[in-house]
C-alpha cells in the first residue's frame, strides 16, 4: 500500500439541460416572465467515491453515458463537482481529446510553448524538453507550419508528445492509446508503459475489458452515474461482462 | 492572500504566453506587423484632423494631439472590453480540456490590448513634439488616467465576460454601447459647449470622458480635474469589485454554457 494520491469523495455532478436552448436575452426574459423555463435535471454522477494510491491503476468501466468521461473531467479539474470533493496530490496530466485546444493559427513550435504553459510547465522546462517533444512527435519538418494545416493525426501526435514530456504523478487516459498510425501507437504505448513502471497513478477509461484487465489492478464500474462495483479489477470486470452479456 | 500570490506566480508564464498570443495573432500575416499599432492611429488622426479640423473649423496645432489622445484611449477601451467579453467563448476548446484559472482569459485579453496601446503612445509623443507641444511637469499626472483606464477596462471586461457566457446578444449590444460611449467621450469635438448646456451629464457621468480629459490635461500642461479623477476612479473600482465578484461566483458554471 502506497501513499494515497487521489481521493474522490461523494462526488455528484448535475447538468441542467434546458429543453429548448435559450440563447438570447429576449428569449430568456420572455420565457422567464411566462415561467416557461424548465430544466431537465440530469445527474451525470451520483455519489461517486473511490480512492487511488501511488502506483494504482484504476480502470473505469461502464456503458455509454454511464458518466466515465465526466468523472475524468471532474478529476482533471475541468468540471467542478456539484457536490462532493476531489483531493489530488501531485501533477496531473490529462490525456483527454488530444489535439483539441491548440491555437490553430499558431505554428507547432509556438503551440508547444502555449500548450505547455497551460499544462503548468515552466519556460525553462519547455526549452529543455523542446527537442525531445519535436523528435517524439516526428514533426520536425512541419514544426514551423501553422497547426491549422495539420492533419488530425499530426495534431494528436503533437498533443501526446507535449502532454507526456513530464512524468506525472497522476495520468488520466481516455482511450487515447490509439494515437496516429500503428508505428506511433506502438511508441506511445511504450511511453505510457514506461510511466507505469515509475509508479504513476493511472485512471484509465476504456470499453475494452481485456485492455483494462491487462493494464489495471483496480476498477470502478459506473452505471447511470452511480458506482455499481469497485475494487479488484477481475471481480469488477466479471460484473461488467455479465452486464454487457459477454459471459 | 498568500495562496493567491503563489497561484499568480505559478501562472505568470501562462499569462505571458496568452498575452503574447494576443499580440502575435493580431498582426500575423500583415506585412507591416506591429508597426500597424503606430501607423493606424496616425492615419486615423490625419483623417479626423482633415474632416473635423479643416471642414468644421477646429483649427490649431493642438487639435491633432487632442483628437489622437482621445482616439487612442477610446480604442484601447473598446478593444479591451470587447476582447474580454469574447474571451471565455473564444477559449472554449481550452477551457473544456485543461483546468487553468479562468480569470486569466479576460485578463490576458485586456492586457495585450493595453500593451499595444502603450506602444502606440509613441505616436502621440512624436506628434506632440513635431507640433511643438512640449512636456511640462504636469505630464507626471499621466499615470493616474492610465491606471484608472486599465482598472475601468478590466473591471467592465470581467462583468462583460461573465454576462457574455450566458447571453451571446451581449456581443452585439456592447458594439452599440461602445459607439454610444465614443460619441459621449468628446473624442473629436471640444466638450465646452455641451458641458455648459443642460445636457452636461452625458459627458460628466461617463467615466471614460473623465479619464480622457485628465489624460489630455497632463499632456497640455494643466492640472487634473478633481471631480473627473475621483468619479472615474470610484466608478472603475466599483466595476472591478462587481466584475471580480460576479466572475468568481459564476465561473464554475461557464463550462456548462460554452
Amino acid at each position: 500500500m502506497g501513499k494515497q494520491m487521489l481521493n474522490v469523495e461523494h462526488v455528484s455532478m448535475k447538468f441542467c439541460l434546458s429543453r429548448e436552448r435559450v440563447d438570447t436575452l429576449k428569449e430568456y426574459v420572455l420565457k422567464k416572465l411566462k415561467g416557461e423555463i424548465r430544466y431537465n435535471e440530469f445527474w451525470a454522477l451520483r455519489d461517486v467515491s473511490f480512492t487511488a494510491d501511488k502506483g494504482d491503476r484504476v480502470g473505469i468501466l461502464g456503458l455509454n453515458g454511464a458518466g466515465k468521461s465526466t468523472l475524468l473531467k471532474v478529476v482533471a479539474g475541468v468540471f467542478k463537482p456539484t457536490e462532493g470533493t476531489v483531493t489530488r496530490r501531485g501533477k496531473i496530466v490529462p490525456l483527454l481529446e488530444l489535439g483539441a485546444g491548440f491555437e490553430i493559427q499558431y505554428t507547432g513550435a509556438e503551440n508547444i510553448y502555449l500548450y505547455g504553459s497551460m499544462l503548468g510547465y515552466s519556460k525553462p522546462f519547455i526549452r529543455e524538453k523542446y527537442d525531445e517533444i519535436v523528435a517524439f512527435s516526428e514533426l520536425e519538418d512541419f514544426i514551423d507550419v501553422p497547426v491549422k494545416n495539420y492533419s488530425s493525426g499530426m495534431k494528436s501526435r503533437l498533443g501526446f508528445s507535449i502532454a507526456t514530456a513530464v512524468c506525472p504523478e497522476i495520468l488520466i487516459l481516455d482511450e487515447v492509446l490509439s494515437v496516429g498510425d500503428a508505428k506511433f501507437r506502438k511508441k506511445s504505448e511504450k511511453k505510457i508503459i514506461d510511466m507505469f513502471e515509475k509508479e504513476v497513478t493511472v485512471l484509465f477509461v476504456s470499453h475494452n475489458v481485456e485492455e483494462v484487465l491487462r493494464i489495471c489492478n483496480k476498477a470502478v464500474l459506473l452505471d447511470h452515474g452511480r458506482v455499481l462495483a469497485s475494487g479488484n479489477v477481475q471481480e469488477v470486470a466479471d460484473i461488467y461482462m455479465e452486464m454487457t452479456g459477454e459471459k | 492572500m498568500k495562496k493567491l500570490l503563489k497561484g499568480f506566480i505559478n501562472y505568470f508564464f501562462l499569462l505571458h504566453e496568452l498575452v503574447k498570443r494576443g499580440i502575435t495573432l493580431k498582426y500575423r500575416r500583415s506585412y507591416l506587423g506591429i508597426a500597424w499599432s503606430l501607423l493606424e492611429p496616425l492615419l486615423t488622426m490625419i483623417v479626423l484632423t482633415i474632416i473635423f479640423g479643416q471642414l468644421l473649423g477646429h483649427g490649431g496645432k493642438e487639435y491633432p494631439v487632442y483628437v489622437l489622445s482621445g482616439r487612442l484611449l477610446y480604442s484601447f477601451f473598446s478593444q479591451g472590453t470587447t476582447n474580454a467579453l469574447k474571451s471565455i467563448r473564444s477559449n472554449a476548446p481550452m477551457i473544456k480540456k485543461v483546468y487553468i484559472p479562468k480569470y486569466l482569459y479576460p485578463l490576458s485579453g485586456v492586457l495585450f490590448n493595453y500593451i499595444i496601446f502603450l506602444i502606440s503612445l509613441i505616436v502621440l509623443a512624436a506628434v506632440s513634439i513635431v507640433l511643438g507641444i512640449h512636456p511640462t511637469l504636469y505630464l507626471l499626472q499621466v499615470f493616474v488616467p492610465l491606471i484608472v483606464l486599465f482598472l475601468l477596462t478590466f473591471g467592465l471586461g470581467m462583468i462583460l465576460a461573465t454576462v457574455g457566457v450566458y447571453f451571446r446578444d451581449m456581443e452585439y449590444l456592447w458594439g452599440v454601447a461602445t459607439m454610444l460611449i465614443m460619441y459621449s467621450s468628446a473624442i473629436f469635438y471640444y466638450p465646452e459647449q455641451i458641458l455648459s448646456s443642460g445636457n452636461s451629464w452625458i459627458l460628466r457621468y461617463n467615466p471614460l470622458f473623465g479619464v480622457i480629459m485628465n489624460f489630455r490635461s497632463a499632456i497640455f500642461g494643466q492640472p487634473m480635474d478633481l471631480f473627473y479623477t475621483f468619479y472615474s476612479l470610484g466608478f472603475s473600482v466599483a466595476a472591478l469589485i462587481i466584475g471580480v465578484y460576479l466572475f468568481y461566483k459564476k465561473q464554475d458554471g461557464f463550462i456548462l454554457h460554452i
